[in-house]
């Protein structure tokens, strides 16, 4: 009975180490990975890409896999002084890919190895880039014509000022110089950009003093406009004013003047034929109109009206 | 030890019937049906697309429905491909829209290109177009692409000056942000389609917010000031005009007026000259006697002197006689 149960002990045991031994030499290898099969830690073919069913050796080889992906990186953020002397704090991330699978594994073993250098040489280079330009080439990536941006102070003229390098141009910079170094690891960098930009905590200070001036300087140029503006128009209404004033006058005075003239016209035409009874006519006329019952009259008799008064015959 | 031999065997001897080898081959057979079954069908969602991939290998994408698979061999991998996707940056919100505490600014705070700050929030809706490239040319896209569109909006505002972020360059950000994001998306080939960039709340930092709502008062009391000096302007100068029109109509009224009168008198005259030419004298006469008749009367006080009598004038008494003249007038009144 004790032999027998050990017996059976014994066979399980031997289909189970069998069964392990061979599903140890079966694998399957992920769509995105790529692996690299080593023997006592050392490797041995050539990286397996292709995804799918692959066998090795089992318990002497061991399989390394690594993402045949793109991954990214992402840079702590950084202070680092400008070429013009602005702290800021950069935060960036990279685009890369396990290129050289096999140079890879000899030169930082795993992906977090590669990480761990990768984020050393591009802490560095965007470092020395930063520290390379001044702020505004991090900043912006092209030169703008004046057309084109609505401005309302002299601090946002700025934006016209032409750059050396632009963000884009300084990334690529970073780039380039990052792929070099990193090709030595089997690294192959496609990408680098700027994630986030900001000012550190004093210099944000400054510039959110330097903002509200500039607004406040905005806001005293609306006021003064307006004044000014509404100066202008009260101007223009005293001058519309006497123009129209004026011309009215000078309108108005013509046409009577004319009219006078033609009605002296008039007048000395028909009493110029006959001034003798002209002058008696108005004579007449005017007696009429200025005798009246304040007047008194003395009259002699002798006049042509009262000539017939003393006497009879 | 023995004991527990000893239980074994009288266990065994409880047991019930052994059933036949047939029929527990039967069992079996059913038990494996029933598994194979199990990890051979998958239902994909409507809004899905499932990859699948054999010994790890991509095979097939199979589309929503109950789908079938090799057991055991082949996996799924469910990508909501239909369904559009959401990322906010500056700021949180739930599924009903309300805004989550937090603060968020370390996504929103950005440079512009005069060296100013602004805090921009934006969401950016977008599509798994590609499930293959999503799952399998990136790692984490959603992560990477999160990054992306902060450096992409951060490039879009660091060309633009903060006045034009915060008021009219919303719209061009937006267009810009969306299709650069896109060309990026392309060149990494992530199987992302950016569907809308939307630029939410855009507003100077905080401590320097009131100097902003400052100019907008400026730009109101500027208004105000201009208006103001229009109502005046509107208020005075057309009265002005209709006033210079009525001098003028009133000049032209009395240059009628004159010269009618001037040629009414002047035919008058022509006509009483015609008839006073035709007997001079006694027309003359009698124009003289008509109007003395119409005169004298009116006359207040009357002296008549003799044309003999010498200075006489001296003795009038002058004053006596204007006295009188009045109190016959009060008198008569």
């Amino acid at each position: 009975m004790r032999r027998r149960l050990l017996l059976l002990a014994l066979q399980v045991a031997a289909v189970v180490a069998v069964i392990y031994i061979i599903q140890d030499g079966i694998h399957y290898l992920n769509e995105p990975d790529q692996v690299i099969i080593t023997q006592f830690g050392e490797p041995v073919r050539a990286p397996i890409t292709t995804p799918g069913l692959y066998f090795d050796l089992p318990i002497i080889q061991s399989e390394n896999t690594f993402d045949k992906r793109a991954l990214e990186y992402q840079s702590q953020p950084t202070q680092v002084p400008t070429k013009d002397k602005r702290y800021i704090n950069v935060t960036a991330f990279a685009l890369w890919r396990i290129a050289d699978p096999l140079k890879f594994f000899q030169r930082v073993q795993d992906q977090s190895g590669g990480q761990a250098r990768l984020a050393d040489i591009l802490d560095g280079e965007i470092r020395s880039a930063v520290a390379r330009y001044n702020l505004i080439d991090l900043v912006r990536t092209t030169n703008r014509n004046r057309q084109d941006v609505a401005i309302q102070t002299e601090g946002e003229s700025v934006i016209l000022q032409s750059l050396e390098k632009g963000r884009r141009n300084l990334e690529l910079e970073v780039l380039a110089r990052a792929s070099g170094r990193a090709a030595d690891l089997g690294i192959s960098v496609l990408d680098v950009r700027f994630r986030r930009m900001t000012y550190v905590e004093d210099v944000q200070k400054e510039v959110y003093a330097r903002m509200i001036a500039e607004r406040q300087q905005i806001a005293q140029q609306f006021v003064s406009e307006g004044q000014g503006e509404a100066a202008r128009i009260s101007g223009e209404r005293d001058r519309d004013l006497a123009k129209i004033q004026s011309e009215a006058y000078r309108s108005a005075e013509t046409m009577r003047g004319k009219a006078d003239a033609e009605a002296t016209r008039i007048y000395g035409e028909a009493n110029g034929r006959d001034p003798d009874f002209y002058t008696f006519v108005k004579s007449l006329d005017i007696y009429e109109r200025s005798l009246d019952a304040n007047t008194i009259m003395i009259l002699d008799s002798g006049s042509d009206l009262l000539k017939y008064l003393g006497k009879t015959k | 030890m023995k004991e527990a031999v000893i239980n074994i065997s009288r266990l065994t001897q409880l047991r019930v019937p052994r059933p036949s080898r047939q029929q527990a081959q039967r069992a079996l057979i059913v038990l494996a049906v029933i598994l194979l079954a199990w990890g051979m069908f998958y239902q994909v969602g409507p809004d899905e697309a499932g990859l699948v991939q054999r010994f790890g290998r991509f095979v097939r994408t199979g589309g929503p429905g109950l789908r079938v698979k090799l057991p055991a061999v082949e996996t799924v991998t469910k990508i909501p491909v239909q369904r559009q996707l959401r990322q906010q940056f500056g700021f949180r919100s739930d599924s009903n829209g309300a805004r989550l505490s937090g603060d968020y600014s370390v996504e929103s705070t950005m440079l512009t290109g005069d060296l100013n700050v602004v805090v921009v929030e934006w969401i950016v809706q977008y599509r798994i177009a590609d499930p293959y490239a999503y799952l399998f040319k990136v790692r984490d896209a959603d992560r990477l692409f999160s990054d992306m569109t902060e450096a992409v909006m951060r490039q879009a505002v660091g060309d633009r000056t903060v006045t034009e972020v915060v008021t009219v360059g919303r719209p061009d950000i937006e267009a810009t942000v969306q299709q650069q994001l896109q060309a990026m998306v392309d060149q990494y080939q992530m199987g992302l389609r950016v569907q809308q960039v939307v630029l939410q709340d855009v507003n100077p930092p905080p401590p320097v917010k009131p100097s902003w709502d400052q100019v907008n008062q400026a730009q109101q009391q500027r208004d105000r000031l201009i208006n103001e000096a229009r109502t005046e302007y509107n208020k005075v100068i057309p009265l002005a005009r209709g006033q210079a029109e009525q001098a003028i109509l009133s000049a032209d009224a009395y240059a009628l007026d004159r010269v009618n009168r001037a040629s009414g008198d002047a035919a008058r005259f022509d006509e009483q000259q015609a008839a006073y030419r035709k007997a001079p004298e006694i027309t003359r006469r009698r124009l003289y006697l008509e109007t003395m008749n119409r005169v004298l009367p009116r006359v207040g006080g009357k002296v008549i002197i003799d044309k003999d009598a010498k200075s006489v004038v001296p003795l009038l008494p002058l004053d006596r006689l204007t006295q009188a003249l009045a109190a016959g007038k009060a008198g008569g009144k």
